[in-house]
């Protein structure tokens, strides 16, 4: 634990250095698609009984927001640190591997929490939501962004090149985020859709998050938290794998 | 004697090129030690195995007495690298960027330290300028103060002073001789030969993965260079005591090797005896240049054969 604390004290500065792009942007984005999906689908989806679609979407869209800026986080540091090369002043230093994933895990996920936190902060006030249940909100946050977190740090570590990080970004990370049940339930699905939408990890972050306001779910909050969480482990042990090794890191 | 840096036949391939061909070299504590080599040579790998940024496939290396990899906290903790490339984080000003790089040792006050850093390397008055806002030469400097910040007893600089200004070039070659006086060894790559011949003690020379010379700077330049007499003469031709050791050099210049100072005038006296005027008249020290050149020539020599 030597250079853990500034590793993560440095990743978190370094988003918050540039906050409005980091920040305000992907929660005046998240307000943009409340605003346009509201108004065009309110009056044809009743996703839950007694929940307007409005109130519905709103924690999916949180979470969607939390996870795609727990992913960038993490991302576009690696990505920019190699391409760079500044990612020598980390590798020098007598800093093990699960201290540098540590670093890269938190700062990620204060992102995601931020941006979480911004999404309600400027919503609440317009359209006030029932009280949530704190630990399971807490839980799915938690598992959420980590999960995103940690698949970040994997596209950093892989990409040699933007493009590459792009590829990742667009061709897993955004489709598995649409998919995951933000816009609507997932029993509003045919039978073989519904399937598919449960090999999702992301969709069991989306759909337990939602339960912590309404107490009403696709499937149960247990079953999602520990699929949430199972899948976040699988992700943290094979990134530590990726990191001890030094793969594409310390060649 | 201490060890400062032991390398035991390490080996790296990358793809088909062997970086590293089993290269074994130990520099002893406190020495200021020349690692030179043409392009490709394997310096930087060797320097990057050292700092564990690359991985040995055979052999070991260690940093006084820690090995890079089972110990790596400890190794890495006493050595100080200054990258080749310059590379710097843009997010951050140079103070930030010294403390950063301080915490990651586990320095969490060491400003005393930073202060000085940046008074020794000109950089003071930069302190809180942006890494983006510094020229090439500056931002090198904060590379220098960055390897230094947790005061390692092993400096490794790789090829400091390429691009960087006669000014800037004397700054850092001050500070960094001070910092040998005051015990740290000192592990250099640079392409200036004359910069390793006047500061270091020892030096090896490295082609194609491997060491293909090592001794003191003093035993090479006796060995494989020699002082000379060059002279152009105005008329005449040079007798034949003196044209039997010279050799002609472009331009028109006789080279002629003296032993000492008073074979000078032995030469001078020869030619005034033969009525011959001289043009132009130098007399050249052993250069390591010249060292290097021969190196590298019976190399591909050898190779070739």
């Amino acid at each position: 634990m030597t250079g853990f604390p500034t590793l993560l004290y440095k990743e978190v500065l370094r988003f918050w250095k540039v906050s409005f792009q980091t920040v305000a942007a992907p929660v005046l984005t998240t307000l943009l698609y409340l605003l346009v999906f509201a108004h065009a689908l309110a009056a044809h989806v009743q996703a839950f009984p007694g929940v307007t679609y409005v109130e519905f979407l709103i924690p999916g869209l949180a979470m969607m927001a939390m996870l795609q800026n727990s992913f960038a986080n993490s991302s576009s540091s690696l990505i920019q640190s190699k391409i760079t090369g500044n990612i020598v002043f980390i590798l020098l230093p007598p800093m093990a591997a699960g201290e540098i994933f540590a670093a890269y895990l938190l700062a990620s996920m204060v992102r995601g929490l931020t941006v979480g936190t911004g999404v309600f902060a400027a919503t609440l006030w317009l359209i006030p939501l029932p009280v949530p249940n704190v630990p399971w909100l807490i839980g799915f946050a938690v598992a959420g962004c980590g999960m995103l977190g940690t698949m970040g740090i994997i596209a950093g570590i892989w990409s040699e090149k933007f493009d590459q990080l792009a590829a990742f970004q667009n061709f897993l990370v955004m489709p598995l985020t649409f998919l995951a049940g933000v816009f609507y339930s997932m029993h509003s699905l045919p039978p073989f859709w519904q399937a598919v939408s449960r090999l999702n990890p992301f969709f069991y972050a989306i759909d337990g998050f939602r339960y912590a306001f309404f107490g009403h779910s696709d499937v149960p909050p247990w079953e999602s938290l520990a699929i949430a969480t199972a899948a976040f482990a699988a992700l943290s042990w094979l990134t530590l794998a990726l990191l001890r090794r030094g793969y594409k890191l310390r060649h | 004697m201490s060890l400062a840096v032991e390398v035991r036949g390490v080996e790296k391939r990358y793809g088909s090129v062997q970086a590293l061909a089993g290269i074994s070299l130990e520099v002893h504590a406190g020495e200021f030690f020349a690692l030179l080599g043409p392009n490709g040579a394997g310096k930087t790998t060797l320097i990057s195995a050292l700092g564990g940024l690359a991985r040995a496939d055979a052999g070991s290396l260690a940093v006084m007495g820690h090995d890079v990899t089972r110990d790596f906290r400890e190794a890495r903790r006493a050595v100080g690298i200054v990258p080749q490339e310059i590379v710097f984080d843009p997010f951050f000003t140079v103070r930030e960027t010294l403390e950063i790089q301080s915490g990651y040792f586990g320095l969490r006050r060491n400003g005393a330290w930073i202060d000085e850093l940046l008074e020794r390397l000109a950089l003071a008055n930069k302190a809180n300028a942006n890494m983006r806002a510094l020229s090439g030469g500056m931002k090198r400097r904060v590379m220098v103060a960055q390897a230094l910040v947790h005061r390692p007893p092993v400096i490794v600089l790789d090829e400091p002073t390429a691009g960087v200004d006669v000014e800037l070039r004397q700054t850092l070659w001050s500070f960094i001789r001070s910092l040998n006086a005051a015990g740290h060894t000192i592990l250099l790559t640079t392409h200036y030969l004359e910069e390793a011949q006047q500061l270091c003690s020892r030096i090896a020379m490295m082609k194609e993965g491997r060491i293909v010379a090592l001794d003191s700077t003093a035993n090479l330049l006796a060995s494989f260079s020699e002082r000379v007499l060059r002279v152009k003469l105005a008329n005449g031709t040079l007798p034949e005591a003196l044209a039997a050791v010279a050799t002609s050099e472009a331009g028109g210049a006789w080279r002629i090797p003296i032993q000492d100072i008073a074979h000078v005038e032995d030469a001078l006296a020869r030619l005034r005896a033969a009525g011959i005027e001289i043009a132009s008249l130098e007399v050249a020290e052993p250069e390591l240049e010249e060292v290097f050149v021969k190196i590298m020539h019976a190399e591909r020599v050898e190779k070739a054969a």
